[in-house]
């Protein structure tokens, strides 16, 4: 197992985090957060990851086989159902910015300075 | 095993549920009464786990998995006393803002009180869980129920530029507390926090640190601690008034609860050598955050956002409790929290009140225009008091707590931290009361150091003449609440006793993966004099209604000697508060790149 996977991860949150920081726009914004949960997702599976494992599914396979982990792919699972809420939620938010506000840039919101 | 374990986020989702599902059908006035039923129901379970976990912290395993031979597959709850009374805590405070959006919300859907719900039985698990994905899962369901209900005002731009910012920046966190996770159980195949915490024993190296900076920052971030905080203020600003009551009465200090749970069960171990490098940090870091929000708010005349960062200024005391690492200031947050969620919650909803009655919230528009409200008034007044810990309030004895523990270990100099922080905050609710309940000092044409007025929507539509008894009854419970803890005699060992189960490792490692437990003897402390405490706490709010009357009085000769420097730090600190939510993730990453380092350059050098 290399350690190539862990900076897959990394460079996926950093960019994540640099578009975020840099973005005009909401909705560019919000993917980049998508962006950067799946550094998670690529951190979680590394983790799991067994050099010759097979998939956790164990029927018809020797007592044993080296099998990679199913816990991390769980949580990795619940991870994207929490986070596809959050950024369903953060679109649903920009919609209406943009309905109500006509912008989706941040540079041009100032009501909140101070 | 306890049967009642669950029950407290059981009954409050389902609940939810069947709201959401019933949701054309139901007449308003029963949905009302079906959540403020559900919120009971859960306080009394809540309040029945306390006890039972007054003995020994309560286990539940969930499908029966209970741990064999010491290792845990399942998933548990392990409810302490600082868990079972967060969570009666957070009922509470639930209740009462469900009870004055009785008349709050003329035009709320049913969908309000799902997301309230949500939002209960999502803090509830986050209180009482003991497995940290579960801790995890907990946070993102009580995150997204909050950025729900802070952008409730779907028509107002504003409202949507808060919720962004409040939303984008504590995923952000979420992510960091995930990817902490990810490498613990990485390092030690568990998500138990018991089993995390034995397996990890006292082994420090360059893994546990990162993995406890993701962790910590991604709570800090919730908690609102320096230069975490920016997204507060703005949520606060404009978040519906009983849904602020929640944000800075319990889900912020969940935040610092979350720090305190791992750090206690898991990384207690790995820097049981390092405590002095780990007190360095959050010292300085509680102090910062202390000092930036007491002096932003002063600076302020949008009520809600001046109290936002007032809360921001006692996030800051608080990680000062947490940073002594002792049984006694752990004791003081615990009672520091309830205190201020008390007086805070109170304070929220008076100003709720006069958006209602006067449709602002702005100090200087208000100019005099209450000055008939005098039964508001007074609460407004006492919660003030409170807040800069008078003695008989309860943020006092979380104050003498705090300081007390922090005094034994040669730290009495944070004294001086609360000192500022009382004296600049209860300052400023006080200008504030006396500006708009006595009509003291100038209105509109008042100096105000650059404060801009921002626009707030009403919230009520009926004409609003008198004070309905609803709004007016729970923020004048909850003052008296605080006084009456403040005065219990015997709350004080409690705590300490809580406080010192909530420290106990092993005893939580044991009680946990072999159902053992041995009950815990807190540490004897030496009995401090109150009188120093006693004076110091009367001289801040002295202090304090000093300062207010400085600032509203026009005959005082060479004020501004005294107001030229607030107004100064006023304008600078303003500048870098820019409502942009990519200055606040720069901000963010930033605070944890720099608390990495600092950390690891400390740990290295000792």
């Amino acid at each position: 197992m290399s350690f190539f996977p862990y900076l897959v991860a990394a460079w996926l949150f950093i960019i994540g985090l640099y578009g975020i920081v840099t973005s005009r726009n909401f909705v560019h914004l919000v993917i980049c957060l998508a962006v950067l949960q799946s550094s998670t997702y690529v951190l979680l599976l590394s983790i799991g990851y067994r050099v010759g494992g097979v998939a956790p599914v164990f029927v018809g396979v020797k007592v044993g086989t080296p099998a990679v982990d199913p816990v991390v792919q769980a949580l990795m699972l619940t991870d994207i159902v929490v986070e596809a809420t959050v950024v369903a939620l953060l679109l649903a938010l920009a919609l209406q910015l943009q309905k109500h506000a006509n912008t989706l840039d941040p540079d041009k919101l100032k009501a909140l300075e101070g | 095993m306890s049967t009642l374990a669950p029950l407290p986020v059981v009954i409050p989702l389902s609940v939810a549920a069947l709201l959401a599902a019933l949701n054309k059908f139901l007449h308003r006035r029963i949905s009302e009464a079906l959540s403020i039923l559900a919120t009971i129901a859960t306080g009394v379970v809540c309040g029945e786990l306390l006890l039972q976990s007054q003995i020994q912290p309560v286990i539940h395993w969930f499908g029966g998995w209970t741990p064999r031979a010491g290792v845990a597959l399942g998933i548990s709850f392990v409810i302490d006393p600082i868990g079972a009374g967060a969570a009666v805590f957070t009922s509470l405070l639930v209740l009462a803002a469900l009870v004055f959006s009785l008349h709050y919300f003329d035009t709320v859907g049913t969908l309000f009180h799902v997301l309230m719900l949500g939002f209960l039985g999502a803090m509830c698990g986050f209180t009482l869980t003991g497995d940290v994905f579960n801790l995890f899962v907990f946070f993102e369901l009580m995150s997204a129920s909050a950025f729900a209900l802070c952008g409730y005002k779907v028509e107002e731009p504003e409202s949507m530029q808060g919720a962004l910012n409040f939303a984008i920046t504590n995923t952000v966190g979420a992510l960091l507390v995930l990817s902490g996770i990810g490498l613990l159980y990485g390092r030690t195949g568990a998500l138990n926090m018991a089993q995390i915490g034995r397996t990890l024993g006292g082994r420090l190296d360059g893994l546990v640190i990162t993995a406890f900076v993701f962790i910590m920052a991604g709570f800090f971030i919730k908690a609102a601690v320096f230069p975490f905080h920016f997204w507060l203020a703005d949520a606060h600003a404009v978040a519906p008034t009983p849904v602020c009551v929640l944000f800075s009465g319990i889900m912020v200090e969940l935040g610092i609860y979350a720090v305190l749970r791992v750090y206690w069960t898991i990384f207690d171990g790995p820097f049981a050598a390092h405590r002095w490098d780990l007190r360095a940090l959050l010292l300085t870091v509680g102090t910062i955050t202390a000092v930036i929000g007491a002096v932003m708010c002063f600076g302020q005349r949008h009520i809600k956002r001046l109290l936002a960062f007032s809360t921001v200024s006692h996030v800051g005391l608080l990680t000062i409790g947490f940073g002594v690492l002792k049984a006694g200031a752990l004791a003081g947050v615990a009672l520091y929290v309830v205190g201020h969620g008390l007086v805070k919650a109170a304070l929220f909803l008076v100003a709720g009140l006069l958006l209602h009655r006067f449709s602002s919230v702005d100090e200087l528009e208000l100019h005099g225009r209450a000055r008939n409200l005098r039964a508001t008034g007074i609460v407004f007044f006492a919660a003030a008091l409170g807040l800069a810990s008078m003695p008989g309030f309860a943020t006092f004895r979380g104050e003498s707590g705090i300081i007390d523990a922090a005094g034994s270990i040669g730290q009495g100099w944070v004294r001086a931290i609360f000192f500022f922080s009382g004296v600049l905050t209860a300052g400023a609710v006080l200008r504030v009361w006396g500006r708009v309940f006595r009509g003291m000092g100038k209105g509109e044409e008042a100096e105000t150091a650059g404060a801009k007025k921002i626009k707030e929507g009403r919230e009520t539509t009926q004409p609003s003449y008198g004070i309905p008894a609803v709004m007016f009854a729970p923020a004048a419970a909850l003052v008296l609440l605080a006084i009456a803890i403040g005065l219990a005699p015997g709350i004080k060992n409690a705590a300490r006793t809580a406080a010192s189960v909530m420290q106990g490792r092993a005893g939580y490692q044991a009680r946990v993966l072999e159902h053992a437990w041995v009950p815990v003897v807190p540490a004897q402390e030496e009995n401090t004099p109150m009188g120093k405490g006693l004076a110091w706490s009367f001289a801040t709010t002295a202090a304090g209604l000093f300062l207010a009357f400085l600032s509203l009085s026009s005959y005082w000769p060479r004020k501004h000697m005294l107001t030229r420097p607030v107004a100064v730090a006023v304008r600078g600190l303003r500048s870098i508060h820019s409502g942009h939510v990519g200055d606040y993730v720069a901000f963010l990453t930033f605070g944890v790149a720099a608390f990495g380092v600092v950390l690891a350059a400390l740990v290295h050098l000792h």
